[in-house]
């Protein structure tokens, strides 16, 4: 387990170091949180719009913008051809925890961005503020848990970029489903009491597919 | 001194059903070395990166023992050092910062400073360690290659076509390490220059399993 861990934080602390000398992913999605958002705000006009539809719609952005980022952190490895020195060195488990560690690094600060733009542009109110920080946390670490393991396995493959969203979608259909209804309550005001359905599922969904990532990592890292 | 030894038994690899070469079985240990030789496109780097355990066989069977037990899959990576043209190392980080990312991964030892450069030493690179990689000419790459492959002093050193791009000093250099290997573990070199298999006390051809 100290292995483990040792392993991860070393792969995160070099990906971090990497990513701020190349920007390979924050250029991406810093480009598509402002695309995504732009076009929200001028689809949706001088009105005043609802709180049930902006819910949604903060979830398209960041469903989204973490397709265009997320997938990147294996692809990188494979077209770079580094990926055989990490195999060489490290053990499959350390190497996907520590790309898991560096994705929600990624995917929690983009969040954090897209909320405060969502605030200031689009006047989107949050009444329960501790239950939708709740569920929007669950709802990124399932985000990335899921995305995580898509991103290793269309590594492999040969279109890369056109089968992110195509993969993740399906994996993570009961997940959006959940968060974006959580979400909705949560800035209605529901309080926090009674969001415990839908934060028991975004957390077994978490639990279920960091597991069986964990389990099959190694399967798709090593051909 | 531990006594390392590889056993390949029936070793048969196909992509797409298409057979590069079958019924391979070879036994070497501490001491002995090894070059496949065969022309391009044969399956020398396929033989290469199945022992390094990069991809797996089709059929057949690899054991890796020390002392006489076997060394499960998830952990030969300890033991198995690799030069060849398609590995690479991080283009955004220094020589030396590559050089510490992978040694602090691999090994347990809290010698990093002195191995990283006594390695950095040896190869020529030390007065370039602090320069990206992406600034490094090809020769350069390929000495850091042999850099990573040495640092963690691994009982098998596979080298698939160790010699490319290297200048005078870096071919006694693949000479040395390639003498000291011998001496301490196993070598085995993907080759078809006749001065790489010379390295070598024993060969097979691979266009002998076909």
């Amino acid at each position: 387990m100290t292995d483990l861990f040792r392993t991860s934080v070393i792969v995160f602390k070099k990906d971090f170091k990497s990513e701020l000398r190349t920007r390979y992913v924050i250029n991406s999605l810093v480009m598509f949180v402002l695309v995504t958002i732009s076009i929200i705000r001028f689809s949706l006009g001088a009105e005043k719009t609802e709180n049930e539809i902006l819910a949604g719609l903060l979830w398209i952005a960041i469903f989204f913008s973490a397709s265009s980022g997320l997938s990147r952190t294996f692809i990188k490895e494979e077209e770079k051809e580094t990926a055989t020195a990490l195999k060489l060195s490290a053990d499959a488990s350390g190497i996907y925890l520590g790309k898991l560690m560096f994705n929600l690094v990624l995917t929690f600060s983009m969040t954090l961005v897209i909320i405060i733009l969502f605030i200031l542009i689009n006047d989107y109110e949050i009444k329960n503020p501790a239950g939708f920080i709740l569920v929007v946390s669950l709802g990124n670490l399932g985000l990335v848990s899921a995305s995580t393991i898509v991103a290793a396995i269309i590594s492999k493959a040969n279109s890369k970029g056109t089968l992110y969203p195509v993969l993740s979608f399906p994996v993570l259909l009961p997940l959006l489903i959940t968060v974006i209804n959580a979400t909705k309550l949560a800035s209605a005001g529901i309080s926090t009491d009674k969001l415990g359905g839908e934060l028991m599922i975004l957390i077994s969904y978490m639990v279920v597919v960091t597991t069986a990532s964990l389990l099959l990592f190694r399967f798709v890292w090593e051909d | 001194m531990s006594r390392t030894e590889i056993i390949c038994e029936n070793i048969y690899k196909s992509f797409s059903g298409i057979p590069v070469f079958k019924n391979l079985s070879f036994r070497i240990s501490t001491s002995e070395s090894l070059s496949i030789t065969g022309k391009n496109g044969s399956g020398k780097s396929t033989l290469i990166k199945i022992l390094a355990n990069l991809i797996h066989s089709t059929k057949g069977k690899i054991s890796i023992l020390e002392n006489g037990s076997d060394i499960p899959d998830e952990k030969r990576f300890y033991r198995t050092g690799l030069i060849s043209p398609y590995l690479n190392l991080y283009d955004e980080l220094t020589g030396y910062e590559n050089l510490a990312f992978f040694y602090e991964l691999k090994s347990r030892n809290k010698d990093l400073e002195e191995q990283v450069g006594l390695v950095l030493e040896r190869t020529g690179l030390h007065e370039k360690r602090n320069e990206l990689v992406k600034n490094y000419s090809s020769g350069m790459k390929q000495k850091l290659k042999i850099a990573f492959a040495i640092m963690t002093q691994p009982e098998i050193l596979l080298m698939d076509e160790p010699r490319t791009n290297l200048d005078k000093q870096g071919i006694e250099l693949i000479q040395k390490i390639s003498d000291e290997q011998k001496n301490k573990g196993i070598l085995i070199v993907a080759t078809n220059e006749d001065s790489d298999k010379r390295l070598c006390d024993n060969s097979i051809n691979i266009e002998d399993y076909k």
